[in-house]
């Protein structure tokens, strides 16, 4: 579904992916772990490219999206993208954070929009804040409000970045709860995190990142009971 | 009237008379005696117009130097557009000499050389304002849209919306609730400055005390009354303001 080729990123002198090359199937939950600095952000922010990448080729459903000629915004509505910082919209309501870009991108029309929005709200747990604003929510409810706003544009893969990290440690469950759901459900995953836990529950293969390249990969079994790496070793030494 | 003509009399004959005598004849022949409170008036309305019109032209101008230069600061390292890079050095240039003079200067420059020939001195004074108040509204603008967090833009576009309309729903809504506070103040400068129009002959509320203080060899009156009427006009536009900026922050409640 998704194919990276020697996919190269810098910074001004920093360069910070190194050549990566990846497939990812339809249907498969990929966890990225590794050291802050490794490039697994960047890396996954190159694959919707929010991130131009230096060099290398990524092709999504057969389309190579690093040609100039192709339309990215078309390509974006099937990746949904869920945040570290959440980034929702602080002056709309829930529902209309939701709902504007199924209907500005003219996927579905208003009363659609609305219509799946609740679904997705009640599969939450969310629905009753529909027509509340950002600021009134917790940290974890702002993040299954984002994880929605993703779904509901129907996407083809979902990208995760550090889902987690901004969140006060008891609202990290309610979030795990719904993209393990999300998982179960089929949906194709990209997801960068620290939480282990998660990963070796969810994820159908682990890629550990390090200097800007993938170090090691397997199924979360080899790469958490026997990593082969040394610096997948150390790493897992600190984290685990 | 037959008091303010009976005591007028004393007065310009130096016989005594009261404070309150005093005041009363000056109060009238500076603000009633030949209606003269409609020249204030129809000053007034000028001072808004004016305001008014220079308002919209700058922020217009604001609005085309801050997307333009927001747009070509954003633009990646080596891939620039020439024509963007053309465009923004102009505007840059608008940015540096507006600001670097002062409006008075400027003022004679369009009035008195640029527009020589023209009569219509208040439309040259609004367009002189408008400019000189969207080379300030620019930077407003501009820092406003900057303020913005990336993770907003960026959340837009992931979602697979364009830029135009990232920026209209995300960005724009909420770099107004930045930019209203320092826009106001602009703004408020703005109607004061209308006072410099007349130099070069517009006729408003300042032009207007000034005719009736030569005319009268009363300057106070007329000066501290103008005064007066532009504190009103600037504490009703505060008032307003404030009503306003209270219900963009709505979405802020808890």
């Amino acid at each position: 579904m998704i194919d990276v080729k020697n996919l190269t990123k810098d910074f001004g002198d920093l360069k910070v992916l190194r050549g990566v090359s990846q497939h990812i199937n339809k249907g498969e939950r990929v966890v990225l772990i590794g050291p802050s600095g490794s490039g697994k952000s960047t890396f996954l922010r190159c694959l919707n490219l929010l991130e131009i990448p230096t060099s290398g080729e990524i092709t999504f459903e057969g389309q190579l999206i690093t040609d100039e000629k192709c339309d990215i915004n078309k390509i974006r509505q099937k990746m949904g993208m869920v945040f570290q910082h959440f980034n929702l919209f602080p002056n709309m309501t829930i529902l209309k954070n939701i709902t504007i870009a199924p209907v500005r991108t003219g996927l579905m029309n208003k009363e659609q929009a609305e219509k799946e929005a609740r679904e997705l709200l009640k599969r939450v747990g969310l629905e009753d804040k529909a027509d509340s604003y950002p600021a009134q929510l917790s940290g974890g409810q702002k993040q299954r409000i984002a994880i929605v706003r993703a779904l509901c544009m129907k996407p083809d893969v979902m990208l995760f970045d550090e889902p987690t990290s901004a969140l006060d440690p008891e609202m990290v469950g309610e979030v795990l709860d719904v993209m393990k759901e999300l998982a179960q459900s089929g949906m194709t995953m990209v997801c960068v995190t620290h939480e282990m836990g998660f990963a070796r529950e969810v994820a159908d293969r682990v890629l550990f990142m390090d200097g800007g390249v993938i170090v090691e990969e397997g199924t979360p079994a080899e790469i958490f009971g026997s990593p082969k790496e040394k610096r997948t070793q150390d790493f897992l030494n600190k984290v685990l | 009237m037959e008091q303010f003509v009976a005591w007028k009399a004393m007065m310009s004959a130096g016989e005594p008379t009261t404070i309150w005598q005093q005041f009363y004849v000056l109060f009238y022949q500076a603000f009633i005696e030949n209606d003269r409170w409609r020249q204030y008036l129809s000053g007034v309305g000028t001072t808004l117009y004016v305001t008014v019109l220079a308002l919209v032209l700058g922020v217009v101008l604001g609005l085309i130097v801050a997307v333009v230069r927001t747009a070509h600061d954003l633009q990646r390292p080596g891939h620039k557009n020439v024509i963007l890079g053309f465009f923004n050095g102009i505007l840059k240039m608008y940015v540096t000499v507006i600001r670097g003079t002062p409006m008075m200067v400027q003022l004679m420059i369009m009035g008195l050389v640029i527009f020589a020939s023209s009569r219509n001195f208040v439309m040259v004074g609004a367009l002189t304002l408008g400019i000189n108040s969207g080379a300030y509204t620019a930077e407003i603008i501009r820092g406003g849209l900057m303020s913005v967090d990336q993770g907003q833009t960026e959340a837009g576009r992931s979602l697979g919306m364009n830029y135009a309309d990232t920026m209209r729903f995300v960005v724009v809504p909420q770099a107004i609730k930045a930019i209203l506070p320092a826009l106001g103040n602009e703004f408020i400068v703005l109607l004061k400055d209308t006072s410099l129009i007349s130099v070069i002959g517009g006729k408003e509320l300042l032009y207007a005390a000034r005719s009736v203080a030569a005319r009268n060899y009363e300057p106070m009156y007329p000066y501290v009354g103008a005064a007066i009427v532009y504190l009103i006009l600037v504490m009703i536009f505060t008032k307003l303001l404030g009503i306003f900026e209270r219900r963009l922050r709505a979405s802020d409640r808890r």
